[in-house]
């Protein structure tokens, strides 16, 4: 199968006044359409960088996409004008971020603001498109979602909040979906909720997931294969159970020995 | 074995919420006592009453016999010195104007009358550098600012302050949770080492039960302001008793992906 998303040797810089820092330095990874790729590595590894850079969400300045191609169908998204990438975001291509309480608006409802991505999407009358966002947050396994609709996310759990943005992820049928760190803030057992929610919606809408995390049970647990990062470059790339069994690489077989594996016989 | 903190019927009311409710526990000297739940589960609460740093609404802490709550100032004073701890963010968690000699001497400079002034400060210097030195960090840090170091360092600074004092008892409010998985490991290896060469009672809070699993003697398990479940770490892990501890364990993410879940239910 084609690859639906395919990064070819990015690079990315942040030319800084103290200097350049370069954040992907010629990665390359692709995915394609109802698979889940991890993108793994430790702080200051370029995964948030290399995924910002999908939407070209990184702040231009400083960052500078000094190289490389960013593939959606063979269309390159660096080249494409400001106009066609605000088309490209929400309805080829969206996302999530980690910390859901900083990317909701705290004062307004957040059916409201599911509603608003309704109708940035689609003509839809007001009425239209509170009723599809209450759709929404009930396919994104919200319990009550009429009366949830009606509150403020601080009146919501953090896992409840998490569902709230990936219902506004989904509300345009993104054929790609890039989560950034999505469980990091959950209690554990939300995080097993919000990934089978993600598994789950993938399965249904048959999306490519781009999954940045790193915790590599969370990889083990969802992905269909792992690019490992570090500083900006690709150390090794693979299906995830031969990576896990047979890594190629020392620092891939450091980072999964010092992975806290629980032992329960 | 003799116990170094008794916890009786301790309660916190935070309005009509009961954060902390009617807890009974013991610390026993040298040990590691885990205290794990999810968020709202009162740990941090509970680990706050137990430093003092919050009045209850009802129940007693008595540390090594004297009971916390109804000391007279001066030898409330003096107890708090047996008592430090290590929070979760090594980034909030230090002046970022102060010098790490600043910042680790704190304690000294705060309950030793011999370490101020002029005369204080090469005395100060000196057991800074020792105290460095036990976290595995050169003397030569002493001269810089927290923003020079990484987390994992900035943990170790952290750690070093905690010493200073020579305590009995460490609280560890999530000390690794911030902290990249091969930085974790490190730090958790280092708090091994320390409590046997300073014989140190650690009550380590955390939600992370992989990581628990590596440090814990015992365990309690918290939900709801009460403890659900306390054991020794071995029989939590294979014979869970309650429930709700099942329940988290199973959501622990497995980094084998052959034994991972990979479904949905």
């Amino acid at each position: 199968m084609s690859p639906l998303l395919e990064i070819t040797d990015l690079r990315i810089e942040f030319r800084l006044a103290t200097g350049t820092v370069t954040a992907a330095d010629g990665v390359s990874l692709a995915v394609s359409a109802g698979e889940t790729l991890a993108v793994v590595g430790e702080s200051g590894s370029g995964k948030t960088a290399t995924a910002l850079s999908v939407l070209r969400l990184n702040p231009e300045p400083p960052c500078v996409y000094a190289g490389g191609e960013v593939l959606l169908d063979g269309r390159d998204l660096l080249r494409v004008s400001e106009k066609d990438l605000r088309r490209i975001r929400g309805n080829d291509v969206a996302m999530v971020f980690q910390d859901p309480m900083t990317s909701l608006n705290p004062l307004k409802r957040v059916g409201a603001q599911v509603a608003e991505v309704v109708r940035k999407h689609q003509s839809a009358s007001r009425a239209a498109a509170r009723e599809a966002a209450v759709a929404a947050l009930r396919e994104a396994g919200i319990p009550d979602p009429q009366r949830r609709a009606g509150q403020y996310p601080h009146q919501l759990s953090g896992g409840l909040r998490q569902r709230v943005m990936i219902a506004m992820a989904l509300v345009g049928r993104p054929r790609v979906l890039i989560a950034d760190e999505p469980t990091t803030a959950l209690d554990v057992t939300v995080q097993a909720r919000i990934l089978e929610l993600l598994v789950d919606l993938q399965r249904r809408h048959g999306m490519a997931i781009v999954l940045i995390t790193h915790d590599l049970g969370v990889v083990a647990e969802v992905a269909d294969r792992v690019v490992v990062l570090r500083s900006g470059q690709v150390v090794e790339s693979g299906d995830v159970v031969s990576v896990f069994e047979r890594p190629r690489e020392d620092y891939t077989r450091d980072l999964l020995r010092a992975t806290p594996k629980l032992e329960r016989a | 074995m003799t116990n170094l903190v008794e916890i009786r019927g301790l309660r916190k009311d935070y309005g009509s919420v009961a954060a902390v409710d009617g807890v009974d526990l013991d610390v026993e000297t040298g040990e590691t006592l885990a205290v794990v739940g999810e968020s709202g589960s009162g740990k941090t609460t509970l680990t706050r009453l137990l430093l003092r740093l919050a009045e209850p609404s009802a129940g007693s802490v008595r540390f090594d016999g004297a009971d916390l709550f109804s000391l007279p100032p001066a030898r409330l004073r003096a107890l708090r010195r047996e008592m430090q701890v290590v929070l979760q963010d090594p980034y909030s968690s230090m002046n970022p104007r102060w010098r790490v000699t600043d910042v680790v001497a704190e304690p000294l400079v705060t309950h030793e009358r011999g370490m101020r002034g002029r005369r204080g400060r090469a005395k100060l210097r000196e057991q800074v550098s020792e105290l460095l030195d036990a976290v595995g960090l050169p003397p030569q840090v002493q001269d810089r600012y927290p923003h020079e170091f990484s987390g994992g360092q900035r943990q170790r600074i952290s750690v070093a302050r905690a010493l200073a004092l020579r305590p009995r008892l460490v609280v560890l409010d999530e000390p690794t949770s911030a902290l990249d998985v091969s930085v974790q490991a490190q730090v958790l290896d280092l708090l091994v080492d320390l409590q046997d060469r300073f014989g140190l009672t650690y009550v380590f809070v955390s939600h992370n039960l992989a990581v628990v699993q590596q440090i814990a003697d015992r365990v309690a398990v918290m939900r709801a302001g009460r403890v659900l479940e306390l054991a020794p770490a071995r029989r939590l892990f294979t014979e869970p008793e309650h429930e709700y501890t099942r329940a988290l364990l199973d959501a622990v993410p497995n980094p084998d992906p052959r034994q991972a879940r990979r479904v949905v239910p």
